[in-house]
């Protein structure tokens, strides 16, 4: 090792210093658990657990009137699968039920239904739980477009109105045929792992280093700034590749998410990402010189984010521009509608060149502003 | 043996000696507390990292953690240029959401319109559209949605469909059937209404959960906790010197969140303060017993923080902040019963836009006890026991 120190040679420090670094990674069993359990157990969770599809809601059905008329608007949502009807007798229970969170909606056919049918004005009261929007946002068009379909098959029927034509609209849904948001999902669960293992890595590598006195006594040996940084790189990139070519198998064969991009093409955009994470980590790491400061830092500019404002679940078309702005700060925005298209859509020669180049920016700008942290001087 | 023997002596001490000694219990914790407290915020960066966070993070996910759609780009390919498509187009455009961004002169436009620009969705009306109303046949009209985030595309679908529903029974005279729709605690369905709270439990989880788990692996690295060991404190006096600095951080989190909320934000408040603090003692007490048993389990701090977030992230996903814990597969679902997070939210939930009352939530409490009871005493048992 000593001797290795001794040349000159960029090459030859640089895999001593890459030997050290892995060994320090391989020595601490907790490296291992967040760099490739972890991400195993997100790729199972992502795919398995998360879902924004409405299926099988439990909804309170409320027949007041008894007639086989009313009935029959209610009657197809016994075989849908976005509702589970629940059959009780009167409100005050099916209040009870939405009190409870047993139901998260109520359906409720007056008692003058039919009366009101014929006169040509009847209602149906739709009582939502607001407390979950999302799913009652979706309930609430199904059932309006249930309830449309029946009242236009009543006037087929009937064939008392003249018809004068009506608009039918045929929906494709591109890209996410099988319009199941797991396909979504399962792309941007490759740009947080990706994210994941950067920040939570590396952050604390060169900050321990510093508490300890251990970043001193290397500079006063041959080695310069940047191969330090490039040495703390070499073993977590391995670690981000595997986790990454882990993550592409089980989209592709445990998932089915479709693969519409060049594999290469997805493979490069992912590594240039992780080595912009990894350096994000090295950068805070060298920046807070403080364990602490660094893995809070690391929590807070990272994952967060990327979790919550690069467009992962929520789209940034609905957000404000202020927040558009700040989110397009973050690399992790760009890798994400990058990773996206190329999964779902194709190759996309425009976006790969424009994001990539963006990555490449950043992946230089934070070499250098890491380098800088690393500056042999002695406080 | 030898810290058996002490840990037994003093348990003796203080269950036969009188009020003085539990006077004096009560300032040895108080030492510890304090200089604990110390550690956290003596430094004016760590005092930052702990507070600014918070804020800033409730803020900008405020803004940006929406499921609502509220602005949706579109484009039009209309081949029929008629009196009635002009009507329905006029009917979409004149909603706030719908924003006509391109008009397109060829199908052969549509693959690149919705690949790269930014749009939802393309409608697409054929040429003999008026023609076959006029007929009184069924006019199809083509709207091919960007699937790349298909809960979005989905919502512009159903109001589209919403659109053109109302358009058929205007054309059709039959305005039979009208559904009243009413939202109980969240009148405009507003997706921040359902998240913000959550994220009183959410955000200050994290930074707690962390901070404890630091604590005394910080020590550990150190060398410090060694001398902690050896002075006349017991485990348990430790584990609440460690813990309360810990909670109280949490809380503090956890009411500048609420604080932006209730008035940066301004959704009302429906249930009882006394209630909901309640709550989040119980709940932030879980979190750091499961950050200090992270803690005296590891050796150093890129231990605990690595182990930290190993729970953190399936805690975050199995909570139903960004999805139901409704449409998990059955096993996950039992799986969130040791998730504190959950149960946190939920409870958070509840009270704040429902206004439910302790015996409506008093199930939520029994997970995040039951967390409570089991890793605190296990921290302060291993703080002691742990080999190595």
């Amino acid at each position: 090792m000593s001797d290795n120190l001794n040349n000159t040679g960029f090459i030859s420090r640089l895999i001593a210093l890459v030997h050290k670094e892995t060994r320090q990674m391989l020595r601490d069993r907790s490296n291992l658990a967040v760099g490739l359990l972890l991400p195993a157990v997100l790729i199972l969770l992502f795919g398995y657990g998360l879902s924004f599809d409405v299926t099988n809601a439990p909804v309170a059905v409320v027949m007041e009137d008894k007639s086989p008329g009313a009935h029959s608007v209610v009657a197809g949502f016994q075989g849908s699968e976005y509702i589970a009807p629940v059959w009780v007798d009167s409100m005050p229970e099916a209040e009870r039920l939405i009190r409870a969170a047993e139901v998260i909606a109520i359906v409720r056919v007056p008692i003058d239904f039919s009366r009101r049918l014929a006169a040509g004005n009847a209602q149906i009261q739709l009582l939502v739980n607001g407390a979950d929007s999302s799913t009652a946002s979706v309930l609430e068009s199904y059932v309006n477009g249930a309830i449309a379909t029946w009242a236009q098959h009543q006037v087929d029927r009937s064939g008392v109105a003249v018809s004068s034509g009506s608009v039918e609209i045929v929906q494709r849904m591109w890209f996410n045929e099988a319009s199941t948001s797991t396909w979504y999902l399962v792309p941007g669960l490759i740009a947080l792992v990706m994210t994941l293992i950067g920040a939570f890595l590396t952050s604390l590598l060169i900050a321990r280093e510093w508490e300890r006195g251990t970043l001193e006594s290397l500079f006063v040996t041959p080695v310069r700034p940047l191969e330090i940084v490039l040495a703390k790189l070499v073993p977590y990139l391995v670690i981000g590749a595997i986790d990454l070519i882990l993550c592409l198998l089980a989209a592709k064969f445990l998932f089915q998410v479709p693969m519409r991009g060049s594999l290469w093409a997805i493979l490069l955009a992912s590594m240039l990402y992780l080595a912009v994470s990894l350096l994000l980590g090295l950068f805070i790491s060298g920046k807070t010189r403080n364990q602490f400061q660094a893995s809070q830092v690391a929590l807070l500019v990272s994952f967060m984010p990327a979790m919550m404002l690069s467009g992962f679940v929520f789209d940034l078309r609905n957000v404000p521009t202020v927040v558009q702005v700040i989110s397009h700060i973050l690399p992790a925005t760009h890798f994400m509608q990058l990773i996206k298209t190329l999964f779902l859509a194709g190759d996309n020669w425009s976006m790969l060149l424009r994001d990539c180049s963006i990555l490449v920016l950043y992946a230089v700008l934070l070499t250098l502003a890491t380098h800088r942290t690393l500056r042999k001087k002695l406080d | 043996m030898q810290a058996l023997l002490n840990f037994f002596f003093r348990r003796q001490l203080l269950s036969s000696d009188n009020f003085f000694s539990l006077r004096n219990y009560l300032a040895q914790i108080n030492f510890l507390f304090r200089k604990e407290l110390l550690t956290i915020f003596k430094e004016p960066s760590t005092r930052a990292v702990l507070i600014a966070p918070a804020l800033v993070q409730a803020l900008l996910f405020g803004y940006g953690a929406t499921y609502d759609l509220t602005y949706a780009p579109y484009a039009v390919l209309d081949q029929s240029r008629s009196a009635a498509s002009t009507e329905l187009l006029a009917k979409i455009d004149s909603t706030n959401i719908f924003k006509r961004e391109l008009t397109l002169t060829s199908p052969t436009q549509i693959a690149d319109a919705i690949e790269n620009n930014d749009l939802i969705l393309v409608l697409s009306i054929p040429s003999d559209f008026e023609a076959r109303l006029a007929k009184g046949e069924t006019a199809p009209m083509q709207l091919i949605l960007d699937g790349r985030n298909s809960t979005t595309a989905g919502s512009a679908a159903a109001q589209i469909g919403a659109i053109v529903n109302t358009y058929n029974q205007t054309r059709n005279g039959v305005a039979s059937i009208s559904i009243e729709r009413r939202a109980w605690y969240n009148p405009n369905l507003e997706s921040r209404w359902n998240l913000m709270p959550a994220l009183i439990a959410a955000l200050s989880m994290i930074q707690t959960l962390l901070l404890a788990a630091l604590s005394v692996a910080r020590e550990r690295e150190q060398g410090t906790f060694d001398q902690l060991l050896v002075t006349p404190l017991t485990p348990m006096q430790i584990l609440i010197g460690k813990a309360l600095p810990s909670i109280l951080v949490g809380l503090l989190q956890s009411t500048i969140i609420l604080l932006v909320i209730r008035f940066w934000f301004q959704i009302p408040m429906s249930g009882s303060y006394w209630l909901l603090y309640l709550g989040l003692i119980t709940f932030t007490g879980a979190a750091v017993g499961m950050g200090l048993s992270i803690s005296a389990l590891s050796t150093s701090m890129q231990q605990a923080m690595l182990y930290t977030f190993l729970l953190i992230m399936p805690m975050m996903l199995l909570s139903g902040l960004l999805t139901p814990v409704r449409n998990m597969p059955e096993i996950l679902q039992i799986a969130t019963y040791a998730n504190p997070l959950r149960f946190g939210m939920d409870m958070v939930r509840r009270i704040y836009l429902e206004g439910a009352g302790l015996h409506e939530i008093a199930f939520d409490f029994v997970p995040m006890l039951a967390v409570a009871a089991i890793t605190l005493p296990l921290a302060a048992w291993l703080f002691r026991n742990r080999l190595g």
